[in-house]
């Protein structure tokens, strides 16, 4: 027993049956991110003033991946058409380029980005001590400049241990450019290349903080959708990369060998799912890094 | 996603003929790959049904157990009350009382079993799988890797739920809704697994049932499209087939934002994130630590996203099967055709804006009120068309009341009160008085426990012939059909009653702690209706066992058919009974439309879709030549 229309497509309807099945997975999977797209727009209409931060992420970082993702979309193409024209060699290595590309990706996002963050401190201050910290906040210029409120002070935390023990009374923060000098008009936007962390160490007493915590997803609702929606699209940049090693191993040349233009169908069918996945981050790289 | 496995050389279009025993032309596969790991949409149908069955059974259980609790609040359970605690654990029913928790979760997971994983694992999955392929004339499905997958993903996520009721703390308790905030902060703390709790568990294998509809809509969509034999046409499709094109849609598109939800609540629950968490949430007497921001309201927009199109998802597949046992008994054609193709595409459409009518309480705003409103006031025109349609079929036709078309004809009217009674749920202003009382409760049972249950039966008894080569017993049938008509009626009509009284669904005392005004109905109160309903519950459990003794009885011993018992016009009833792998014993044609009953001039009344049309008809018809793709 055969199954009809695996590789040559159906008169009627002009298609073989993987394209159909990827298609209705890809519109399934629009409704997926969407979902999550859509939460990302109600936390955000409902955040109140100041609690949606900005400038956080390394944007010179994040265009480097967007720039790999969309050569990487590229190539895929590449490998296709290679294998139209039956050169199974150029195939090769244009999909051995989709899969670099792949890990670079994913290596950037958890060996560089994510530790990064991980490794950043917080401290929201209680909204009647915010006065007393005036000097890290520059609340004053911010409401002259029609900015935002200030609430939270950020950069390197010295004394880790004051997370969990109630018998440390403050924290020792190296500040992030903006704590350190509020007042600077050059603060007021975020950067486009990051500046470092500054020298200068400000101690903040627990008892004036609302809530600190180093930005995990439990830090705001600004990086739990960052966290969770580049987690997904982390996996799914996975499952890609898993798929495109299968059909560059050997095991792959030897459907090639028997019948190339069913490799060349597969090939088709997971690049138009990795087009989707770079849309996706199309998607994600303005709405965390820039807006 | 290419699934299939076996590479063909060039040429797979159909196989000139598929020969005799499709089988025999490969190596027989052993008795795991054949019966357990089996890429045949027959055996995976089968797999589904019998998961589906044993889902749908336990689900009641737990609903019969309640009963006794609403009947009989804080009393102990005779017998079994003595077991239940070796079983669920120590603190579920410590004497034989039900505790609150424990009532919350079987509440919580009745409503979670029996629709993920009765329903739409039996209504969708088996029937789907077992039945279109072979109505549309295809050897399988599409991608028969990803159906098994698709069952087995079910499965491991039926496995879960199953095993959350033994975590310590037990099943998720926070409804079928699963309503943030309470939801997210449930089943936390000493005590608890941070993952293997209830809660938790909850979500992860709902995680594992999402996936496996997903990639059955694909499936089931992707078959239709590409493997309808040739001459099978749009128009020509089997009702049934239609219903689960349009069914596979619903869960294609519906069930991803809530899988979004289930993400986030997951989350919600390991990370300490605030998706659906606001600011300021004090819990038992200590400010949470988490930063808030979040929104409840998303979770519920989420949530209902899917869960009303899913409400479609029960019944559509339902719609199609009593639409063929109809046609078949009444020996005549279904009554517009066209129309119900029409109403139920609308349907599909229609079901994406309605869902915000399970929030009125929520003071969405007016605007967006009326807007649902509208919608789901425009929803219930093709339910009615469609109603009346199979109703209009049943006209002047020279009906057999055998046991599928009994379940068919209650069917009918059941559906009508289920729909019926919707529409006081749709206005706004009248919701805001029947919102989460047992008026809901029996509006939505009548609709899936007699409707589409009723169908799923009908359906059983009119297929298994198909299935096995072997007729379930009539008598036996009729046993099973007559009590559970009376129960299903005795258990939900009282409910409008309660409801309307002002009964709260989730009540633990079943109302015993609140007088209801005193008021009395035909002599008791709001909380006495509890006793005669469940004890109607309790009979009707009774009354499945002829079925059960029934249907496993067939399989061995029951009266021997031939390939067409039942005399019917469409495709599977051309294959033989039990199908071989591959299915049919020559690729089938169609000729013509599915419901050729009583055709004049001919000697038999059912002409079936692979007889060609004879050039007799062919000037009846005004068509020269009969159309094929």
């Amino acid at each position: 027993m055969e199954i009809p229309y695996t590789v040559s497509t159906r008169p009627d309807t002009g298609l073989w049956n993987a394209k159909v099945g990827i298609w209705l997975f890809l519109a399934s999977e629009v409704m997926l991110f969407g979902g999550l797209f859509s939460a990302y727009i109600f936390l955000r209409l409902d955040a109140p003033p100041g609690m949606w931060p900005h400038g956080l992420l390394n944007v010179p970082v994040g265009t480097m991946n967007t720039a790999i993702l969309i050569l990487s979309s590229v190539t895929v193409v590449l490998a296709w058409a290679a294998l139209k024209m039956r050169r199974y060699r150029a195939y090769w290595w244009y999909m051995l380029a989709t899969i670099l590309c792949g890990v670079i990706f994913l290596t950037v996002k958890l060996v560089y980005e994510w530790p990064q963050k991980f490794d950043h401190f917080g401290a929201y201050i209680k909204p009647d001590a915010l006065p007393k910290y005036e000097q890290y906040l520059g609340n004053k210029h911010a409401a002259e400049k029609g900015l935002p409120p200030r609430l939270e002070i950020t950069g390197h935390l010295h004394n880790r241990a004051a997370l969990n023990d109630p018998n440390i009374k403050e924290y020792e923060v190296a500040l992030d450019p903006l704590n350190a000098d509020p007042t600077n008009p050059a603060m007021d936007r975020p950067h486009f290349f990051p500046l470092p962390i500054t020298d200068k160490i400000a101690k903040i007493e627990k008892e004036d903080v609302e809530r600190a915590t180093m930005f995990l997803p439990t830090h705001s609702a600004y990086f739990a959708s960052y966290f969770t929606i580049t987690g997904l699209h982390g996996m799914h940049v996975l499952g890609g990369v898993l798929v495109f090693i299968y059909m560059w191993l050997p095991v792959s040349k030897k459907l090639y060998q028997r019948n190339p233009e069913h490799l060349a169908n597969r090939v088709e069918v997971s690049g138009l799912f990795w087009h989707f996945v770079d849309l996706i981050w199309i998607f994600v790289f303005p709405l965390f890094y820039l807006l | 996603m290419d699934a299939s496995t076996s590479v063909e050389p060039h040429y797979d279009q159909h196989p000139p003929s598929h020969g005799s025993g499709a089988a025999g032309e490969h190596h027989e596969l052993g008795w795991w790959r054949k019966y357990v790991f089996s890429t045949d949409h027959k055996v995976i149908g089968i797999q589904y049904g019998f998961t589906g069955l044993i889902f749908l059974f336990f689900g009641f259980s737990l609903m019969m157990l309640m009963r006794w609790q609403l009947a009989y609040p804080g009393q102990a359970l005779p017998v079994i009350g003595k077991l239940l605690p070796h079983i669920f654990g120590a603190g579920t029913m410590p004497d034989g009382k039900m505790t609150p928790d424990f009532y919350n979760s079987l509440g919580a997971m009745h409503g979670t079993i029996m629709v993920f994983l009765g329903i739409v694992p039996l209504a969708f999955a088996a029937f789907g799988n077992f039945v279109v392929p072979l109505q549309i004339g295809a050897p399988d499905m599409a991608f028969p890797k990803v159906n098994m997958a698709s069952y087995w993903a079910v499965f491991v996520g039926g496995i879960i739920m199953l095993t959350s009721f033994f975590v310590p703390g037990g099943a998720a308790k926070s409804g079928w809704t699963s309503y943030v905030p309470l939801a997210a902060v449930a089943d936390k703390g000493p005590g608890y697994h941070p993952i293997f709790n209830g809660q938790t568990l909850w979500l992860i294998g709902f995680i594992f049932l999402i996936t496996s509809s997903l990639l059955g809509a694909i499936n089931f969509i992707a078959t239709i499209i590409q493997l309808r034999a040739k001459g099978l046409t749009w128009m020509r499709l089997p009702f049934f087939v239609w219903a689960q094109f349009v069914t596979a849609f619903l869960l294609l598109l519906a069930f991803p934002p809530l899988e979004a939800g289930i993400i986030m609540q997951l989350m919600d629950r390991v990370a300490a994130t605030s998706f659906f968490m606001p600011a300021g949430l004090v819990l038992n007497g200590a400010a949470m630590q988490i930063s808030g921001g979040g929104s409840p309201l998303l979770w519920q927009h989420l949530f209902w996203f899917l869960a009303h199109p899913e409400v479609y998802v029960l019944i559509l597949p339902g719609m199609g099967i009593v639409a063929e046992i109809l046609a078949n008994n009444s020996r005549k054609p279904l009554w517009g055709y066209k129309s119900l193709v029409f109403s139920v595409l609308t349907i599909g459409f229609l079901s994406f804006v309605v869902w915000a009518h399970h929030m009125w309480l929520t003071g969405m705003g007016s605007t967006v009120s009326a807007f649902f409103q509208t919608t789901t006031l425009i929803i219930s025109i093709p339910s009615v068309i469609i109603l009346s349609a199979f109703f209009i079929s049943l006209w002047g036709g020279s009906i057999r009341f055998n046991v599928p078309m009994l379940f068919t004809t209650a069917f009918l009217p059941m559906f009508g009160i289920g729909g019926l009674t919707g529409i006081p749920l749709a206005f706004n202003s009248a919701d805001l008085y029947l919102h989460d009382t047992y008026y809901v409760i029996a509006h939505f049972h009548y609709i899936v426990a007699p409707g589409t249950i009723f169908a799923l039966f009908a359906g059983i008894y009119y297929w298994f012939p198909k299935a096995t080569g072997r007729r379930m017993n009539e008598f036996w049938g009729k046993v099973h059909f007559w009590p559970t008509l009376v129960c299903m009626n005795a258990i939900f009509l009282p409910m409008f009653l309660q409801g309307m009284l002002g009964m709260h669904r989730r009540w633990y005392d079943g109302g015993q702690g609140w007088t209801l005004s005193g008021e009395h109905v035909w002599g008791l109160t709001g909380f006495q209706w509890n006793t005669p309903i469940s004890w109607a519950a309790w009979t009707m459990g009774l009354a499945q066992i002829p079925f059960i003794i029934n249907f496993f009885w067939s399989i061995k011993h029951g009266e021997k058919v031939n390939d067409n018992p039942w005399e019917a016009t469409t495709l599977e009833w051309t294959a033989p009974s039990p199908p071989p792998h591959g299915n049919f014993v020559t690729t089938p044609i169609a000729y013509r439309g599915p419901y050729e009953y009583s055709l004049p001039g001919r000697d038999r009344d059912f002409t079936m879709q692979n007889e060609p049309v004879e050039p007799s008809e062919r000037v009846r018809r005004k068509t020269a030549e009969p159309v094929l793709v």
